[in-house]
């Protein structure tokens, strides 16, 4: 399946904090057919280095989609049956507007006079795109991550366009864990000189800060079982130490090369504003509780978690779950046995497929 | 304690293979809202669903059986019932069900007060320990008894509170629970008299103060 992303412009998007965003453009992609009724969407929202690229085969790189083994002909979210799309998020890097976007204003990139975002903003983009392509509602929003707290926000701010939502491996507000990896990210991009206070669009961008950014993210998506069983302390190409400070171990192998891969395809001062979007999120903000804040959520739900996921560790799911079920809400919840951490939600989806097809199909036959 | 069983047909036909599910079945009103603790795999409640038109939720504490519940599209939450009642809100089911499941609750007391403040009525099916086939098994063999109904080695099984049939309605006496109806199954069979020597199988409707 070979899939082209498209992309929207709006004249303009208000944002949380008071600004005015002009003009907004938002990259996405689509995979299945819209039915007459338009009611088999299911907007699928990635995660934070994630892109509108879900699934299928990019025609522009000729790679797969981040979610390429749950959504396609057969799959979890079956594309005979359903219409499935996903739009790379506000902020980011990958075709919607970001800061490396053109300031109209300036005609220079915005760098760091973007405005900070919020996730409530992120999803306001989302919904204007939904409406533009003429939903009226949701079968389903979903996503894992920074992905599943905006299907929480959908659920919360837009409780009248959703009919389910499926919030995997997530939170409702980030703990000081968490805060504290998205910080350390951020000061390993602000610290590298080539940063320049996020005016490197012209010269060399921060390559190496945002590498050791990328490397720190690693290691919080796996798990130490799966690093044990992935790398263990194997050496690289090498039979014994090099006593020097070179790649020994295929683990110090592994990172270096993903940070150097990211640096390919993210943008540092994305990786700054997303992962404070991030940060700030919070659905408990300006309520009693989470079980007020949820209050006005009536979409039916499914919480997924992973036991070795240390990242978003179980309890935030189940934080979800026990708010809801307070309301008396229609929610269905599983910790998943996988060792693959956080990143289980992408990799380990064997389990994954059978909840969310089954939960789909039945939430589509009480529609139907 | 006189039984008060319906004068209609004194067998049962199996449901989903038990008959205690028959009766369920035939006690839960089209419509209505259930919860079914240690609901397993969810067949009975996607059977209420399809059949009685149902509003149907479960809690189950094996992940795997959780997992197969919601892939046949039945919303089950992986937890305790020790534990897990506390989240609703009162009179949030007209229906909560404890089939088979009251003898392996750690605080089996607990449960049955959560029970009738989470629904309005509850429906308590459970192997009764009083059958003359479980007597006979102690009595004889001078050690914990196997039979049909409780076919597990000491050691392996999940049963952790034992009951007869007249232990539960004492304990529902002590809790002020009201019995609506009363169902003591032999086989496919109801049975009327002596149910503490002869059901092997009881299910209580009740109702709370």
């Amino acid at each position: 399946m070979i899939v082209e992303a498209h992309t929207v412009r709006f004249d303009s998007i208000s944002l949380d904090n008071g600004a005015t965003l002009a003009p907004v453009e938002v990259a996405y992609e689509s995979y299945g057919e819209l039915n007459a009724r338009k009611s088999n969407a299911i907007l699928v929202l990635h995660a934070f280095s994630g892109d509108a690229h879900a699934a299928g085969i990019s025609h522009e790189t000729g790679k797969p989609g981040w979610w390429d083994n749950m959504i396609g002909p057969g799959k979890a979210f079956d594309t005979n049956k359903y219409f499935v799309f996903c739009s790379n998020v506000l902020g980011g890097c990958r075709g919607t507007t970001g800061p490396a976007s053109i300031d109209p204003a300036t005609g220079s990139p915005y760098g760091m006079s973007f405005p900070v975002i919020t996730l409530g903003d992120m999803v306001r983009l989302q919904k204007m795109l939904t409406d533009h392509l003429g939903i009226e509602k949701l079968l389903s929003v979903s996503g894992g991550s920074m992905g599943g707290m905006q299907a929480l926000e959908w659920a919360v701010s837009h409780p009248d366009r959703v009919v389910s939502a499926i919030p995997i491996a997530t939170t409702t507000r980030h703990s000081a864990q968490q805060i504290a990896f998205n910080e350390v990210g951020r000061q390993a991009i602000m610290s590298d000189p080539d940063w320049n206070e996020g005016n490197y669009y012209n010269g060399k961008p921060p390559g190496r800060g945002l590498a050791v950014a990328r490397m720190v993210g690693h290691i919080t998506y796996m798990s130490d079982d799966s690093m044990r069983e992935k790398f263990g302390r194997r050496l690289r190409e090498k039979e014994n130490f090099s006593f020097g400070f070179d790649v020994d171990f295929e683990v110090e192998s592994y990172l270096r090369y993903r940070g150097s891969q990211f640096v390919n395809r993210f943008d540092a001062n994305s990786y700054l504003f997303i992962t404070k979007a991030m940060d700030y999120f919070d659905l408990t903000n300006g309520h009693r509780s989470l079980t007020a804040a949820l209050e006005p959520a009536s979409a039916r739900f499914l919480v997924i978690s992973f036991s070795s996921d240390w990242l978003y560790p179980s309890y935030q799911s189940q934080e979800i779950v026990r708010a809801l079920r307070s309301r008396n809400c229609d929610v269905a919840y599983v910790e998943l046995q996988a060792n693959y951490g956080h990143d289980s939600f992408l990799v380990d989806v064997g389990e994954q497929t059978n909840l969310v097809r089954g939960f789909l199909a039945s939430t589509y036959e009480k529609l139907t | 304690m006189t039984a008060q069983t319906p004068k209609d047909s004194p067998f049962v036909r199996e449901l989903l293979g038990r008959s205690d599910y028959a009766i369920i079945g035939e006690i839960v009103e089209p419509k209505t809202k259930v919860l079914d603790l240690g609901c397993g795999e969810g067949e009975l409640l996607a059977w209420l669903a399809a059949n009685k038109g149902v509003d149907g939720r479960g809690v189950e504490i094996s992940g795997a059986k959780v997992s197969r519940a919601i892939s046949r599209g039945v919303s089950v939450y992986q937890c305790d019932i020790d534990e897990g009642l506390a989240d609703y809100p009162d009179q949030a089911f007209d229906y909560v069900i404890l089939s088979q499941t009251l003898q392996e609750t750690r605080h089996p007391r607990e449960v049955l007060r959560e029970m009738v403040r989470v629904g309005r009525r509850g429906i308590v099916a459970f192997p009764n320990f009083g059958h003359w086939r479980v007597r006979g098994s102690m009595l004889f063999s001078g050690r914990a008894p196997r039979t049909s109904l409780f076919p597990y080695a000491w050691y392996e099984s999940p049963n952790i509170h034992f009951l007869t049939v007249q232990d539960f309605e004492e304990l529902a006496a002590l809790e002020g629970l009201h019995v609506e109806r009363r169902y003591f199954l032999a086989g496919h069979r109801k049975i009327v008299a002596m149910p503490n020597l002869l059901a092997e199988v009881a299910v209580f409707l009740v109702t709370g103060k």
